[in-house]
C-alpha cells in the first residue's frame, strides 16, 4: 500500500467529476439541476487549478480558483433571480417547456 | 501513537463536559428566566431542580419517535444528526487555555491548534444552516418549512455582519490562529486596563464587539431573533414534527452553538484566558470569588425560606462545594511539587475563559427574559440597512487606524 | 494516510457526483453537490491550500448552495418528470462519457511529465497571508474588476427578482 498518490491522480479525479458535469448538463430537464451541473464543473476545475498550483509551488492557481468561485457566486445569483422569473411566468421549472423561441 | 491516544482522551473529555454543560445550561436558562419574572423554576427534580436535565433527557430518550407520513426518511433523520455533529466539530479547533504539562505529557489546553481556526469555525457554522433549512424542508409540513426558510434566509443575511465584525479584531492581531488572537491580547495599558481587543489601541472594537454578539444571538436562532421557530407563528418552525432523539438532538446543537459563539467573541474581543487585572490580584480574584460564593450560600441555606425546605441542605453542600474550588484556586500560591504545581498554575487561564464564556451565556439568557421577537422584515431591514453597513464603516475604521499606526 | 485521505474524499466526490446526475430531486442533487465540495476541500488541504479549503466551505457550500437549497425550497420543486428522451442519447451517452474520461486519463497519464507524489505538508504556500499579498499586489486589477462584476450581478439580480418585469 503507498502512503502517498501521485499529482496526475487529482488531475484525473478532477477530469471524472468535470465529466459527470457536462453528463448532468446533458441529461437532466430541471433548470436548477443543469445550473448545479455548471458549478460541478467549476469545482472541477477548480480542483485542476489548485493541483497545478501544488505541482508549480507557486499560489496564483489558488488565486485563479478564488476568481472561479467569485465568478461562480455572481453567477448563482443572476441565474437564480432569472430561474424566479420564469418560474413565476411560466409555472415550470422543466428547460423542455420554456421554448417559446422555438415556433 | 501517543499524539491519538493523548487526543482521544481530551475529545472525550471536552464532549463529556460539553453536552453536560449544554444540558445544565438548559436548568441554568429556565432558572434564570424564572427568577427574572418572578417564578421559582424548576424546584421538584432533586434539590433545587438540579435533576432536571436528567429528567429531561430521559424523557425525550424514553419518547416514541413520531416520524410523519409521506417524508423523506433519510432527509428527516440526516437533519438532526447534522445539527448536532457540526456543532460539535466546532468546538474543537477553539483553545480554552494556555499548555499544560500533567505527569510528564505536554500538551495544549483545546483540541487542535489550527492556523486558520476562526475560517474553520466560520465555514461550519456555514454549513450548519443545512440542518435547519433540510429539517423544515424534510418534516413535510407548511409551518416546519417556512421555519426552514426564514433560517435560511437570516443566518445567510446575518453572516455578513458576522465575519465582518471577526475581521477587524483580526486585523489587530495578525492571525486566523485563535490561540496567537488570545496570545495577542495578554499584557495591559497603564498597569490597568487589559489589552483585551475591545480596549486595545489603536482602535477599540467595542462596536465590533456588539455587531458580533447581535450577529450570534442572530446564527444561534436565539431570541430575539428566533424567527425560525418563532412559537405563536410558525407552531414550533422547524422543529415540528421531530420529536424523542431527534428533538433533543435540535436541542442539544443549539445551546452547544450558544457555548461556541460565547467562546469565540471572548477570544476575538474579551482577551481569552487573559485576566481582567494584573497578575498578584488576578491570582486571588478566583479565590475570592468562591469564598463569597461560598460565604453567600452559607448564609442564605441558614436563613432559609420556610416554603422551600430543600434549601436548607442544598445550600450549604453547593457552598462547600464553592470552599473547595477557593481552596484548588489558592493551591496556586502554595509551594508545591512538580506536576500539581502545573496543573494548579493552569487552572487560572482556565478560570478567567471559563468566567468569560459564563457572562455571555448569561447575557445571551437575559437577553430571552427581556426582548422581545422581532418581526421577520424588521429582521432583514435591521440586518442589511443597519449591521451591515455599520459593520463596514467599522471595518475600514480599523483598517485606517491600524494602517496608519503600524 | 495521504493515500487513505484522497482515496476516501475521492470516492466520496465520485459518489456524490454522480449521485447529483442521477437524481431526480433537485433537493438530493444540491445536497450530493455539497457533498461533492466539501470532499474537495478536504482535497484542496491535502494540498496545501488551506486558505482555499476554507473559502470553499464559506463561499460555495454556506453561500451558493444555501442560496440554492433556498430557490429550491421557495419553489417547492418538485422531482423531475421523465419526457421521452432520444433512445441514442440513452444509449451512446455513457459509453461516450466513460470513453472520454478513459482519453482524458490516458492523456494526463502519458502527456504529462511524470508528476510528483503529494504528500501533505509539502507545499505551505497557501496561508490566507500568502493569498492576500499575491491578491493585492500581482492581481490588484481582476480583482477590482470582480468587484465590479459582483456590483453588476447584484444589480441584475435585483431587478430581475423585482415584482414587476
Amino acid at each position: 500500500m503507498p502512503t502517498t498518490v501521485p499529482l496526475n491522480w487529482y488531475l484525473i479525479l478532477s477530469a471524472i467529476l468535470f465529466g459527470l458535469g457536462i453528463a448532468g448538463f446533458i441529461f437532466r430537464r430541471n433548470i436548477i439541476t443543469v445550473f448545479m451541473s455548471i458549478e460541478l464543473m467549476l469545482n472541477a476545475v477548480n480542483l485542476s487549478f489548485i493541483s497545478f498550483s501544488y505541482q508549480l509551488r507557486q499560489v496564483d492557481g489558488h488565486i485563479f480558483s478564488f476568481f472561479v468561485m467569485v465568478v461562480a457566486a455572481a453567477e448563482a445569483a443572476v441565474g437564480l433571480a432569472i430561474i424566479l422569473t420564469v418560474f413565476k411566468n411560466r409555472a415550470t421549472l422543466a428547460i423542455d417547456d420554456v421554448s417559446s423561441m422555438k415556433n | 501513537m501517543e499524539f491519538i491516544i493523548i487526543s482521544l482522551v481530551k475529545a472525550a473529555l471536552v464532549a463529556a463536559v460539553l453536552l453536560t454543560l449544554a444540558a445544565y445550561l438548559v436548568w441554568i436558562e429556565r432558572k434564570v428566566l424564572a427568577h427574572i419574572q418572578l417564578r421559582v423554576g424548576p424546584y421538584r427534580v432533586g434539590p433545587n431542580g438540579l435533576l432536571q436535565p436528567l429528567a429531561d433527557l430521559v424523557k425525550l430518550v424514553t419518547k416514541e419517535g413520531v416520524m410523519p407520513a409521506q417524508v423523506n426518511r433519510f432527509y428527516y433523520l440526516l437533519a438532526p444528526f447534522l445539527a448536532v455533529a457540526l456543532a460539535l466539530v466546532s468546538i474543537s479547533v477553539i483553545p480554552f487555555g494556555t499548555e499544560i504539562e500533567v505527569f510528564g505529557i505536554k500538551t495544549y489546553m483545546g483540541l487542535a491548534d489550527v492556523n486558520i481556526g476562526l475560517l474553520v469555525i466560520l465555514a461550519i457554522s456555514a454549513v450548519s444552516v443545512y440542518a435547519i433549512a433540510l429539517g423544515g424542508w424534510a418534516s413535510n409540513n407548511k409551518y416546519a418549512l417556512l421555519g426552514g426558510l426564514r433560517s435560511a434566509a437570516q443566518m445567510i443575511s446575518y453572516e455578513l455582519p458576522m465575519s465582518l465584525a471577526i475581521a477587524s479584531p483580526l486585523l489587530l492581531a495578525n492571525t486566523l490562529s485563535l490561540r496567537e488572537v488570545a496570545e495577542a491580547q495578554a499584557g495591559f495599558y497603564f498597569g490597568f486596563l487589559p489589552r483585551w481587543h475591545i480596549f486595545q489601541m489603536p482602535m477599540p472594537q467595542l462596536i465590533a464587539f456588539a455587531v458580533f454578539l447581535v450577529a450570534g444571538f442572530a446564527e444561534t436562532n436565539r431570541v430575539p431573533f428566533d424567527l425560525p421557530e418563532a412559537e405563536n407563528e410558525l407552531v414550533a418552525g422547524f422543529h415540528t414534527e421531530y420529536s424523542s432523539t431527534c428533538f433533543a438532538a435540535f436541542f442539544t446543537a443549539e445551546y452547544v452553538n450558544m457555548v461556541t459563539i460565547s467562546a469565540l467573541a471572548t477570544h476575538l474581543f474579551l482577551g481569552g484566558w487573559n485576566p481582567i487585572v494584573p497578575e498578584p490580584v488576578a491570582g486571588l480574584v478566583p479565590v475570592f470569588l468562591f469564598l463569597a460564593a461560598a460565604a453567600a450560600l452559607f448564609f442564605h441555606g441558614l436563613n432559609s425560606v420556610s416554603t422551600r425546605p430543600w434549601d436548607k441542605y442544598s445550600f450549604p453542600v453547593v457552598g462547600v462545594v464553592a470552599l473547595g474550588l477557593a481552596g484548588i484556586f489558592a493551591l496556586a500560591f502554595l509551594p508545591l511539587p512538580g506536576p500539581l504545581a502545573s496543573i494548579a498554575a493552569a487552572l487560572h487561564p482556565l478560570f478567567w475563559f471559563c468566567a468569560k464564556v459564563g457572562v455571555i451565556l448569561f447575557l445571551f439568557i437575559w437577553v430571552r427574559g427581556t426582548l422581545p421577537r422581532f418581526r421577520f422584515d424588521q429582521l432583514m431591514k435591521f440586518a442589511w440597512t443597519f449591521l451591515f453597513p455599520v459593520a463596514i464603516v467599522q471595518l475600514l475604521a480599523t483598517a485606517l487606524m491600524v494602517a496608519l499606526v503600524k | 494516510m495521504d493515500a487513505i485521505l484522497f482515496l476516501l474524499f475521492a470516492a466520496i466526490a465520485v459518489a456524490c457526483g454522480i449521485n447529483l446526475v442521477v437524481q431526480t430531486h433537485p433537493i438530493s442533487s444540491a445536497l450530493s453537490l455539497i457533498g461533492v465540495m466539501a470532499s474537495l476541500a478536504v482535497l484542496y488541504l491535502l494540498l496545501g491550500a488551506e486558505f482555499m479549503a476554507a473559502a470553499q466551505m464559506i463561499v460555495y457550500a454556506g453561500a451558493i448552495m444555501v442560496l440554492f437549497v433556498f430557490t429550491i425550497m421557495l419553489l417547492n420543486a418538485g422531482a423531475e418528470h421523465k419526457k421521452g428522451r432520444s433512445v441514442i442519447a440513452r444509449l451512446l451517452g455513457v459509453p461516450a462519457l466513460i470513453g472520454f474520461l478513459g482519453l482524458v486519463s490516458f492523456l494526463i497519464q502519458s502527456l504529462l511529465p511524470r508528476s510528483e507524489e503529494v504528500r501533505f505538508g509539502a507545499f505551505t504556500g497557501g496561508t490566507a497571508q500568502a493569498i492576500g499579498k499575491k491578491l493585492f499586489t500581482g492581481y490588484l486589477l481582476p480583482f477590482e474588476v470582480t468587484s465590479v462584476l459582483i456590483l453588476v450581478a447584484i444589480l441584475g439580480a435585483v431587478v430581475l427578482a423585482r415584482k414587476e418585469i
